[in-house]
């Protein structure tokens, strides 16, 4: 007699073992922080950090293992995630190292900073995994619900309440747009499983079009809501100017890669038969994006505000590379994100460093002179806005080459044309903001302090475009190995 | 000949590098420093130079002193380089102007000195890479990457209203080339790779080539400047410091015309063709319009840089006069005149305007003014520098025995073959250019000295003697004996020629 008629195999817990580590470490700082008194917080911090290595360890390891499904295909490990994951990773430790300093002169709670920001990273790990609906579905809650926290957390503050409420109800919305077209999608193919539905919705019959074509209308606003792209990009700059600098460095950098990677797992694997649909979607959203990003931006005096809208237009270019629908294009746009975590990261990061002596800097004009007060700060400013803005030899210049070979190869240069025209307009308010350090005198001269772990952060982050805009080989042909 | 040795490589990479050991040296308070090792830095290019003009075989259009390696694998892009008789007189042009740049900076320039000579050598370093690389993407990367320090020379060294010529300098010139970047990676779909060799023998229908040509032509057009984007030229000339001014007026704008040269003439041939009349007519108005408007100006740098756009309108209408003349003689050989007259035209306008540029700027630095009408009898005071702008003035007036002559005659001797009302168009320039040159030399040099800070003035310094010495051998030089240029160029010239005659439709 067969006791367990269905018995359920054991899933293959090695694949998952970052998550893992991640989780349990998670809940050891959580703990140990409670105890820890307030002078002593650097134990909290260097626990975070050291796991946040140890799980970027485990990742490099078991970098080159196949892709394999387990949980019963809930779960995928291949190169797409991985790589991902190192790189989210490697950015929320490079936030948790530059909002130190940050954290301790604005009084803001450090232990709930970082289990908040470990528990995102958690959600947007399982996020970028997920070969199920359900998985991926509550990454996406998982990433998101620390952040609506980690952003209210300045409680005095008024702005950074409605920031926070803003977030959670929009967020909410796009949920819930996402789920709604999920379970379209559900009940047309009668599974959850991306692999099954891709192949449901290549073969169903012409009767269910209609329905898979809602569907996927629905998944790609959620999307387009997550990552912040137009027409559902109103939220951005708000939560931007309203929260906490430390925050902000965590919200713009880590969670966009993760939004890409739940567009991969949507639209690139459960519905690949549908890429002459999605495409047209997506041209009309990344050009919309690129458009209203870079002519908004112009008109910000915030810094903050002024990145928010250069993110919606950097949506907008990476989207340019998934549109293309061909695996020459998935690199492109995965290259691309990981490029822009990398410049959003070191851009506000500069701020973070300046916002030390207690003083939130978020204008423009705060950056006044930078060249006279802190050289080597302004001049890696300079670098990270210049790749930005996709001046050679710089990683944003090979970043934008790659999109836009990928859409002259599907015959898009209509596109191409346009992208490159907005990228002009784009590149006037970023050599405004290096004309503000450079060409004006400062009008505060105290030189900037900051820890010399943070300096050396900086200098690897800033010199991280131009090393990688010289050598952009490694990480390019690592993206384009991951499809 | 081929070398094992990457002189190319050196004089790109020596010069950025000490530019980063120039930043090493920190503040104003260690200035001297940075003076020297930029000399130093400067002085290696120039010497390097030599092998290069020695070891350079006149008889082939081939490349020269290869280098080639993969630089990006997932792209295809190539670290190639290799030069010219084409590229090669502007390497050894840009590494002079180098030299002139820190000379002439070596008193004038006071603050951020460690700044402004890293900014110039990593210009160096990028301008011989666009007139060395070989392969489309490098030479982007070189031509836009340059952007960056000249946006900052001019922004922090430059005058009152620098921050609004750097960023209409900026947004021009980007401009420009981004519709050039399309254009590339669309032939690079086609060709297979980004060898700018490899886009010479692609088949392209006539409408490919006209959209290819105008990408090309808002890039280089806007470079040169062309009459109706000159715009950002004047304003960008006139706040740069006298270093930037050298460098855009003697290089920058070389770079628009070469890349006329090495593109648009090879890539799109029928193209050219077809619209060489708008490229004729667009500079014969800045030959004409530009004149009349240079003499207007009452800023010294301002007329320096109409007068820029005038002879730049010389360069490019011996570029594309080449169709016309071989459509009236039918025979190629006469077409090289003009296009060797262009070549000409471009290196002396960079000795001779180089030099004024220098001339205002050592006055500005002694009188802080520009208006024409505040100078007056400086000869009394200053006669050596005198006798050195009367030299200059005589080249960009284009007398015999100068360089400035010698393009001229070339490029308006060759258009009457093709056709007569253009040369006559061409021509006028010889009244126009003497009446702006010549009226502003007499208000500033001659006359009585009207103002006591001009009796109060010494002559110049050593140092700036020797920038000047620099220019005047060469500008007297090439008026003298132009074969020594002209030998270099003959063979790549005719190869260009065999190209923008092959038709590819």
């Amino acid at each position: 007699m067969v006791f367990f008629p269905n018995p359920i195999p054991v899933p293959q817990l090695s694949l998952v073992l970052p998550e893992i580590v991640l989780l349990a470490l998670t809940c050891v700082v959580l703990l140990t922080d409670l105890f820890i008194p307030a002078r002593s917080k650097i134990i909290s911090y260097l626990l975070v950090q050291a796991s946040l290595i140890a799980v970027a360890v485990i990742l490099i390891l078991q970098f080159h293992w196949p892709t394999t499904y387990t949980f019963s295909d809930m779960f995928v490990f291949d190169k797409i995630g991985s790589l991902m994951k190192i790189f989210m990773v490697g950015v929320v430790f490079f936030v948790f190292l530059y909002s130190r300093g940050y954290l301790r002169q604005t009084r803001l709670p450090q232990g709930e900073m970082y289990v908040l920001g470990m528990l995102s990273l958690l959600g947007m790990m399982v996020l970028v995994s997920a070969n199920n609906f359900i998985p991926l579905y509550l990454g996406l809650e998982l990433l998101s619900l620390p952040m609506t926290a980690m952003v209210a957390m300045n409680r005095g503050s008024g702005i950074a309440a409605e920031a926070a409420i803003k977030l959670f109800v929009m967020s909410a919305l796009a949920s819930a747009i996402l789920l709604y077209g999920l379970s379209l999608l559900y009940g047309t193919t009668k599974s959850l499983d991306i692999n099954q539905v891709a192949q449901a919705v290549a073969t169903m019959p012409n009767s269910q079009y209609p329905v898979v074509i809602l569907s996927l209308v629905f998944v790609v606003i959620g999307f387009a809501f997550k990552i912040g792209a137009v027409p559902f990009h109103m939220w951005v700059p708000d939560i931007y100017a309203g929260s906490p600098n430390s925050v902000v460095l965590f919200v713009s950098a880590a969670p966009k890669i993760a939004g890409l990677g739940m567009a991969i797992r949507l639209l690139v694997q459960a519905l690949p038969s549908m890429n002459i649909e999605w495409q047209a979607l997506l041209i009309v959203i990344a050009i919309l994006s690129i458009a209203l990003g870079n002519l908004v931006a112009i008109a910000q005096r915030s810094f903050k505000r002024m990145l928010a809208y250069s993110s919606i237009a950097h949506m907008g270019y990476m989207l340019l590379g998934l549109l293309a629908a061909n695996p020459t294009g998935y690199g492109a746009a995965l290259f691309y994100i990981l490029v822009y975590s990398i410049m959003a990261l070191g851009s506000f990061a500069v701020i973070v460093l300046m916002s030390n002596s207690g003083i939130e800097i978020e204008n423009i004009s705060d950056l006044q002179g930078l060249n006279s007060r802190d050289p080597w700060l302004a001049f890696l400013l300079m670098m990270l806005l210049f790749s930005m803005a996709g001046i050679p030899p710089l990683a944003g210049f090979f970043a934008k080459i790659g999109v836009l070979e990928a859409l002259i190869g599907v015959h898009l240069v209509w596109l191409a044309a346009y992208a490159l025209i907005f990228a002009i307009v784009g590149s006037y308010y970023y050599i405004r903001v290096v004309k503000v350090m450079y060409f004006e005198e400062p009008k505060i001269t105290d030189p900037i302090q900051y820890s010399m772990e943070a300096r050396l952060a900086m200098s690897v982050n800033g010199l991280a475009v131009l090393v990688l805009g010289i050598f952009p080989g490694v990480l390019f042909t690592l993206c384009q190995r991951a499809f | 000949m081929t070398t094992t040795f990457p002189l190319l490589s050196v004089l790109i990479w020596l010069p950025i590098i000490s530019a980063g050991v120039i930043m090493m040296t920190g503040g104003d308070e260690n200035a001297n420093w940075a003076r020297w090792i930029a000399m130093v830095a400067s002085v290696i290019g120039l010497l390097l130079c030599i092998p290069l003009y020695t070891h350079f075989d006149v008889n082939t259009p081939k490349m020269q002193f290869v280098e080639n390696f993969v630089w990006i694998k997932a792209y295809g892009v190539h670290y190639g380089l290799g030069v010219d008789g084409i590229s090669m007189p502007m390497v050894i042009l840009t590494t002079i102007t180098t030299l002139v740049v820190v000379l002439a900076s070596w008193t004038t320039i006071k603050t951020k000195v460690a700044q402004y000579m890293a900014a110039f050598l990593v210009m160096q370093g990028m301008m011989v890479g666009v007139f060395a690389a070989t392969d489309a993407i490098l030479f982007y990367v070189f031509w836009e990457g340059m952007l960056i320090p000249i946006y900052l020379s001019i922004g922090i060294w430059g005058s009152a209203n620098r921050s609004y010529a750097s960023i209409k300098f900026f947004l021009f010139t980007f401009f420009g080339s981004a519709l050039m970047l399309v254009a590339l990676l669309y032939l690079r779909i086609h060709s297979g790779s980004f060898a700018i060799e490899s886009f010479y023998p692609l088949k392209l229908s006539m409408i490919v080539q006209i959209f290819i040509f105008i990408a090309f032509l808002l890039a280089f057009a806007v470079k040169v400047p062309m009459w109706p984007v000159h715009t950002w030229l004047p304003d960008a000339h006139t706040e740069a410091p006298a270093g930037g001014s050298v460098v855009l007026a003697a290089l920058m704008l070389k770079m628009g015309v070469y890349g006329f040269l090495r593109f648009s003439l090879p890539i799109v041939p029928n193209a050219c063709q077809q619209l060489d009349w708008l490229m004729i007519v667009l500079s014969l108005i800045a030959i004409v319009y530009i004149g009349f408007v240079a003499i207007a100006q009452t800023d010294t740098k301002r007329l320096i840089a109409y007068s820029s756009v005038a002879h730049m309108g010389f360069a490019t209408l011996g570029c594309f006069m080449i169709y016309l003349i071989v459509k009236a003689t039918g025979n190629i050989a006469d077409a090289y005149v003009s296009l060797e007259g262009a070549m000409v035209q471009m290196i002396s306008h960079a000795f001779s305007t180089g030099a004024l540029f220098v001339g205002v700027g050592v006055l500005y630095d002694r009188l802080h003014t520009r208006n024409i009408s505040d100078f007056g009898g400086i000869t009394k005071p200053m006669p050596i520098f005198a006798s050195f702008m009367m030299l200059f003035a005589m080249s960009n007036v284009g007398l015999p025995g100068t360089s400035g002559f010698v393009g001229e005659f070339m490029i308006i001797l060759s258009s009457f073959q093709g056709n007569f009302w253009v040369a006559v168009f061409a021509a006028s320039t010889l009244v126009i250019a003497s009446a702006y040159t010549l009226w502003m030399f007499k208000r500033v040099f001659f006359g009585q000295v009207v103002r006591t800070e001009i009796a109060a003035l010494k002559d110049i310094s050593a140092l700036d003697t020797m920038a000047f010495t620099i220019l005047a051998a060469v500008v007297l030089l090439i008026g003298v004996y132009p074969q020594g240029l002209l030998r270099v160029l003959h063979a790549s010239v005719g190869h260009l020629l065999q190209l923008a005659h092959v038709s590819k439709l």
